[in-house]
């Protein structure tokens, strides 16, 4: 067990360490770099471009030395002092900039995966038990359509709707008064009442593929002896598929996580830039755009983060549920 | 009846019928007791026909601009005129605007004076069918100066239902090329890993697991990123396929090794490499089309993802670049809520990815029941 979750956590170290490689050679990819794309800017504005500051700046970042040294610049502060560095663009370290989108990120994710699992369990259930019927038909179009319209498709159509239906322009996570408040209880409520909106948008897509394998699964479970056994014995019918089928059926959907993780922090970032919301997404576009790549490798490399850790504590979980999965080597 | 060898027949004039079908027949047999997948594949047959000859079924060129007709919504098709009298030709009235002065938006109104018929075969805007037929005739429209926008047209008085065919093609396209990439590294790294095994097989498993962590969108944001500006349409067209291609390939790969983990212990395996069947031979003749069912469910099911992913790709501006036109770069004009709330139309672009992603998806749901036909029966 021990050595399991030992080798699990190197297994950790070395994907992050293979995406912060990756995401900072794909930004530096393109060719240009942000000095230059500044450069072109400043000219196009009928600014006077100034050699001396663009050597400074270039200099300054380091961004006239090979690119495996400019890796180096940036990931050994990383690993020894927590340090992402500067952003070039705002001109100023990267963490503050990315470290309450990062928290907010996360929120979301959470909030969504939560919605996903509060929405799609009684939904598959229901479906399931009454296969065939009117209802488990509605839902299985309603999945059908949510799997199938994009993220910012559902967001385009619920700021319409609110738009004019109720005549507010949605989008923030924030009302105007607390935006640039510091964190406070008030402030923290204000965020809840606004979250409904992009967790629903986000969590459709996770929530209709969530009950489609679901329902697969009780279906299938259904049809087991044990059920029959039970159902032989005169066990009530609700207590009989709450206590079995449904806990047979929950192993999916725990190791789900894996796959439902990246999908919903995928989903965030394009929902995020059409709602406006202050998570990375909008930030990390800019970046990429702006080839400011300290920003844009530390968010990718968080958002990756995010996703393997969450696969990691889905794993763990699992084992924690179902005592038949061992992770040991054989022999 | 010609073609399905019945050997009952030929064996015996006995009234008992046999039919010896292939495994092709019986896998198309299930297939088309599947309404709603069979369905879905005429539907995308006959889409990809109209994508293919868009500029032929297509009223307007995607370009021409009609600086009268700024948002202008879909023109309304008429049978009945004003005097109540029926026109079995379908019809639209002359549309004129008007500034309100107040608000500065422009409305149509439909003038009943003057009426267009919809005419077949009208001559409109020359174009280059299928890249070497010059011609200048369209399916249908109405004779200028009438004009006719099936689906409105958007904020530089293009009609929307030109573009969106085009569109079309374009995301269509992209994405059976990201699927053809996708197919051939899956193919590639699955069939290493699968009938190889050991540390090659370890190590493309390490691979699959780490692209399969990382969150997509940004990964695709990223490398999208990396296609130069300069670009030429075509060049863009096919970097964003690759884009879609590198990160999609992974399903297939786990699908394609897990299939031939179970295949390779077959004795028939076993049986070609005693008499000496090179590798290669053994991978393309007997374990290949084994599986081959399963692959083509697979692809099926991941066109949808890719048709999304340029969607989302060129949506986000990181995709295919205007002037070029797709499905995801239409959108862009609905970007602005209030607009979008003003001139609905301009989400229709949306709907279509919708109605193409669900047939793709009824159509892989049909065949992958249908890929193995001794199931059910």
């Amino acid at each position: 067990m021990l050595n399991y979750l030992l080798r699990r956590l190197l297994y950790m170290v070395i994907v992050l360490f293979l995406v912060s490689i990756l995401s900072f050679y794909i930004i530096n990819l393109p060719p240009g770099s942000w000095i230059q794309n500044y450069a072109l800017e400043l000219e196009a504005s009928g600014d006077i471009v100034d050699q001396e500051e663009l050597d400074f700046l270039n200099k300054r970042y380091g961004l006239d030395l090979p690119l495996h040294e400019q890796y180096f610049r940036w990931v050994l502060p990383l690993i020894s002092k927590g340090d992402f560095g500067e952003s070039f663009e705002w001109g100023q370290p990267v963490w503050p900039l990315i470290e309450e989108r990062l928290f907010l990120t996360m929120t979301i994710s959470i909030a969504s995966i939560i919605f996903v699992y509060v929405v799609s369990v009684p939904i598959a259930l229901y479906s399931a038990i009454n296969q065939y019927s009117i209802g488990d038909y509605f839902f299985s179009f309603m999945g059908l359509i949510g799997l199938a319209t994009p993220n910012f498709l559902i967001a385009l159509v619920f700021m319409i709707i609110m738009l004019r239906v109720f005549g507010v322009t949605p989008g923030g996570l924030f009302s105007p008064e607390y935006l640039r408040e510091p964190w406070s209880l008030a402030k923290f409520w204000d965020m809840l009442t606004h979250l409904p909106v992009p967790v629903i948008v986000i969590g459709t897509a996770g929530t209709a593929s969530l009950i489609r394998i679901l329902r697969a699964q009780l279906l299938d479970e259904f049809q087991k002896q044990y059920v029959l056994t039970a159902r032989s014995k005169g066990l009530r019918e609700r207590f009989l598929i709450i206590k079995y089928p449904l806990r047979m059926a929950f192993n999916p959907i725990v190791s789900g996580i894996g796959s439902l993780l990246p999908q919903i922090v995928s989903g965030s970032a394009i929902v995020s830039i059409v709602l406006g919301l202050p998570t990375t997404g909008p930030l990390l576009l800019r970046a990429l755009i702006a080839q400011d790549t300290y920003a844009a490798a530390s968010m990718l490399l968080m958002l990756s983060v995010l996703t393997v850790l969450g696969v990691f504590l889905s794993d763990m979980l699992l084992m924690w549920l179902d005592p038949r999965i061992r992770y040991e080597r054989a022999n | 009846m010609s073609t399905r060898s019945t050997v009952a027949e030929l064996a015996s004039p006995a009234e008992l019928h046999y039919e010896i079908l292939s495994q092709q027949q019986l896998i198309w047999r299930k297939f088309k007791r599947h309404r709603v997948a069979y369905f879905c594949m005429i539907f995308l047959v006959l889409f990809y026909v109209l994508a293919i000859f868009a500029e032929f079924f297509a009223p307007y060129g995607p370009f021409k601009r009609y600086t009268d007709y700024l948002y202008a919504p879909p023109t309304p098709i008429h049978f009945i005129d004003e005097n109540g009298a029926f026109n079995l030709r379908p019809f639209v009235y002359k549309i004129s605007s008007e500034l309100d002065l107040n608000t500065f938006q422009r409305t149509y109104v439909e003038d009943t004076s003057e009426k267009y018929f919809l005419q077949f075969f009208t001559k409109g805007e020359p174009y280059r069918l299928l890249g070497f037929i010059d011609t200048d005739i369209h399916l249908f429209g109405v004779v200028e100066p009438g004009v006719f926008f099936p689906s409105g047209t958007d904020g530089l008085g293009r009609d929307l239902f030109s573009r969106m065919l085009l569109g079309a093609r374009t995301s269509l396209f992209v994405g059976l090329m990201g699927l053809a990439v996708g197919f051939a590294l899956g193919l590639f790294f699955g069939g290493l890993s699968g009938y190889y095994g050991g540390g090659i097989d370890m190590l493309i498993q390490r691979l699959i697991e780490f692209l399969q962590s990382l969150p997509t969108l940004p990964l695709w944001m990223a490398l999208a990123a990396l296609v130069p500006p300069e670009w030429t349409p075509i060049q863009v067209y096919f970097g964003i396929s690759l884009v879609l291609a590198i990160v999609g390939w992974t399903g297939l790969a786990r699908v394609v090794r897990g299939k031939l983990i179970s295949l390779r212990e077959e004795d028939y395996v076993l049986a070609a490499k005693l008499s000496g069947l090179s590798e290669r031979a053994i991978i393309t003749r007997h374990l290949l089309p084994g599986f081959l069912s399963y692959l083509i469910v697979h692809l099926t099911l991941a066109i949808p993802h890719m048709i999304l992913g340029e969607t989302a790709l060129s949506f986000l501006g990181l995709g295919i670049q205007p002037p070029a036109v797709s499905l995801g770069t239409l959108l862009q004009d609905s970007q602005n809520v209030q607009t979008v709330t003003i001139n609905p139309w301009l989400l229709l672009p949306g709907g279509l990815v919708v109605v193409i992603v669900i047939a793709f998806n009824f159509l892989g749901d049909g065949l992958r029941d249908a890929a193995d036909p001794y199931k059910h029966l």
